[in-house]
């Protein structure tokens, strides 16, 4: 790709990630405990591939998006970040995890997101040009005209009519918000987009324009998407890898075909395992059914974060956090089990 | 056919929003029968949960209002009961399971005394057999350590937990008809497959008793209902058994929503869509519910709603362009 500083090397590095945010407890609020978000977790996301990143509701997906985008600090008053995110900017490889505002600035605007809930992410107040073209103010010297012309083109591009421009976010359905947040992730023409969940609040019916539009959007502008989901069925159609994570720790990352289709990690297979099939004919009795719940990052059980469900739990599993190692193929397994 | 176990006839539930009336339920018929466990399916806002409040007068008055409509069981029409006498078959023989379970258990009250509530409303049990029936349940339902933890809170469970209690509460009574409402939706997808399991085990167990499962995702449809109900704008737009439902989806929303689930072989591929969005509930339009986005309207479909005609035994479509006889 042209303008990779590394040519081809990865345009994101991410390794030895952890995100351990303070709990404050106690009448003097004084910090309590860790929630161990993110625990030691690292991929690379090559130029213009989508790599998906899946896990439960609470195994640190969101934060590792938050990471990239360099949220946390200015959000999270005392919150811990150690590791490297590499990002391979126009300017060359920028190690962005923990930079501040003026550090960030010249990448700020190759690296956008776009968020779960289109209810909540869209400031009530603004009109979708405001929206959609905020990120042009503080990131490119444009003119007022300029950014309007940019705005509208964006809209025609995301499949919304120039006269929605004066319009505020109420006016819409879930659909044509998200796309107005799609809309303003691309406004800076970034090259990582940070997808978090982007179509998992969306109607079946809307959810696979929403889909469609942003694999146009890859092919056209030459995008690459870190996209977060739980259905791992859109997972798996929009990713050419996947990671899959739980308790902040990965636990198998390959291409869509081996995760999906042949997990290998116990964890990977119970969670490939219980996703439903739309079809009648093929109701599973192969279901491999774990035992109790997730435990909370509060509280992390010693070694494999997996232990207190995974069927294949040996005592020594409770001593050692198994480290990612390649099976073959390019796929890489924490688990020494298997 | 016996006897259904519930039989529901033109319903009709509205909405007064600042001086709009909401159409959310409009003439909506169909049957429970002993044993099958009958999936709603529709997008946000099609009406599935008014639809199950309204058999069992929850809708909150005012804003809404059951306007027209029998909802039959046991030779008694629901709807025109006294209270008292709803209060007897709510939680006794039709249970329910809602969609939020933070939002249905009470925070201020321990998970025993909400588990045992309607132990001791339908019933002259004394608080101790009560109690145990109550441990029996929650131990049924897979808390570990049932009996210690009658007197946690609902904070003090996971979501998931929360879940099971609110089947355990809904069981209790060994109700005729258990309604769910999305019961899953909000959990992860492993602790998802285990209470799913769950409710169908305790289903199967009881001979005759039949769930009405609702929920927005064709899979979870697929993997457990015997039969389906598609509903659109305040309608059922189909009605079938469930694999002749995903084999031969007749009305173009159903068969848009078949065609718009990713399927592995189609990897990468552009997918089907629908155009459009879901319209407002104040701006439904007059004919077809569908005709704004139906990639197949006429223009009669625009000023006239078809009715929901038969095509095939138990297959109901409600659609111009599928001919059958009326239903
Ligand atoms: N208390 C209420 N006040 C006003 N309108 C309501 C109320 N409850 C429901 N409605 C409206 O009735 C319509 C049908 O709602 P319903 O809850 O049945 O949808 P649903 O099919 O269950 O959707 P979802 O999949 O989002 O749960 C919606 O347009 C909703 O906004
Ligand atoms: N600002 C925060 N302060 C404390 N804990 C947090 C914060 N943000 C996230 N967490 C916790 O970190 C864990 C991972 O959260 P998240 O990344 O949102 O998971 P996911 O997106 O996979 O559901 C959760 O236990 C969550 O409660
Ligand atoms: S390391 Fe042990 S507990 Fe973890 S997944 Fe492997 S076998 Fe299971
Ligand atoms: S009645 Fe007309 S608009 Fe409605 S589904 Fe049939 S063809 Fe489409
Ligand atoms: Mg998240
Ligand atoms: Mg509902």
């Amino acid at each position: 790709m042209s303008g990779n500083a590394t040519g081809t090397g990865p345009l994101l590095e991410v390794e030895g990630l952890h995100v351990h945010f303070p709990v404050h407890g106690g009448i003097l609020r004084h910090v309590v405990g860790w929630v161990k978000a993110v625990d030691g977790v690292s991929f690379a996301v090559r130029p213009g591939e989508t790599l998906g990143l899946v896990g439960e509701s609470g195994s640190g997906k969101t934060t590792v998006g938050r990471a990239i985008i360099n949220l946390l600090r200015p959000t999270v008053p005392g919150v811990r970040l150690s590791g490297a995110i590499r990002f391979a900017s126009e300017g060359g490889v920028v190690d962005v995890n923990g930079l501040d505002r003026a550090a960030m600035h010249p990448v700020r605007a190759e690296i956008s997101m776009v968020f779960q809930d289109p209810y909540s992410s869209l400031n009530p107040r603004m009109t979708v040009e405001q929206i959609v073209g905020g990120p042009l103010r503080i990131h490119a010297r444009l003119t007022k005209a300029e950014i309007r012309e940019r705005v509208l083109a964006l809209l025609d591009r995301v499949g919304l009519q120039p006269q929605y421009a004066s319009r505020y976010p109420h006016e819409f359905s879930g659909g044509q918000r998200q796309r107005i947040g799609i809309a303003r992730a691309l406004a800076t023409r970034p090259k990582l987009v940070v997808a978090d969940e982007p179509v998992s609040a969306l109607d079946v019916s809307v959810r696979s324009q929403v889909i469609n539009l942003m694999q146009e959007l890859q092919e056209e502008f030459g995008l690459t998407y870190l996209f977060v989901a739980h259905d791992l069925s859109v997972v798996h159609h929009i990713s050419d890898r996947i990671a899959v994570m739980y308790l902040g720790s990965l636990c198998e990352i390959g291409t869509a075909a081996q995760v999906y289709g042949d997990p290998v990690h116990p964890y990977a297979k119970a969670l490939l395992s219980a996703v439903p099939q739309p079809d009648p004919h093929r109701r599973r009795s192969d279901r491999i059914r774990l035992q109790g719940d997730i435990p909370t990052p509060l509280r992390k059980p010693s070694g494999c974060g997996f232990r207190t469900r995974c069927p294949l739990a040996k005592p020594s599993c409770a001593e050692k956090v198994p480290e990612l190692r390649d099976v073959g193929g390019g796929r890489l397994v924490a688990c020494p089990e298997v | 056919m016996s006897e259904p176990l519930l039989r529901v006839v033109d319903l009709q539930t509205w909405f007064q929003v600042s001086g709009m009336t909401a159409k959310a339920v409009s003439g909506v018929s169909l049957e429970v029968r002993a044993g099958e466990v009958l999936g709603i399916v529709g997008e946000s806002g099609s009406g599935k949960s008014v639809t199950a409040l309204s058999f069992i007068r929850l809708i909150p008055d005012p804003p809404g209002r059951i306007v027209a409509g029998e909802v039959w069981f046991k030779g008694r029409d629901l709807l025109k009961l006294p209270w008292d006498e709803v209060r007897k078959v709510r939680g006794r023989e039709i249970g329910m399971i809602f969609q939020e379970p933070m939002t249905s258990l009470n925070p201020v009250f321990t998970i025993g005394m909400q588990v045992m509530e309607p132990l001791l409303f339908h019933y002259d049990l004394s608080r101790d057999e009560a109690w145990e029936r109550a441990v029996q349940a929650l131990d049924g339902v897979g808390i570990p350590d049932a009996r210690a933890r009658m007197g946690d809170y609902p904070h003090q469970f996971s979501g998931g937990m929360r879940q099971r209690v609110m089947i355990a509460m809904a069981m209790i009574c060994d109700p005729a008809i258990l309604i769910a409402d999305e019961p899953t939706t909000a959990l992860d997808v492993t602790i998802q497959a285990q209470v799913m399991e769950l409710m169908l085990d305790l289903h199967r167990r009881r001979d005759g008793a039949a769930v009405v499962l609702i929920t927005h995702d064709l899979a979870v449809i697929a993997e457990t209902c015997s039969r389906v109900l598609v509903m659109y704008g305040g309608k059922v737009q189909e009605e079938a058994e469930v694999v002749e439902l995903f084999e031969r989806p007749l009305h173009p929303y159903t068969k848009g929503l078949m065609d718009s689930i990713p399927h592995v072989q189609d990897k990468g591929k552009r997918l089907a869509t629908i155009r459009g969005n879901v319209p407002s509930i104040f701006d439904l339009p007059e004919g077809c519910k569908f005709c704004t986005r139906c990639p197949v309207v006429e223009p009669r479909c625009w000023t006239e709603e078809p009715p929901l005609r038969e095509v095939a035994p138990g297959h109901r479509v409600r659609c111009h362009l599928v001919p059958g006889t009326p239903a």
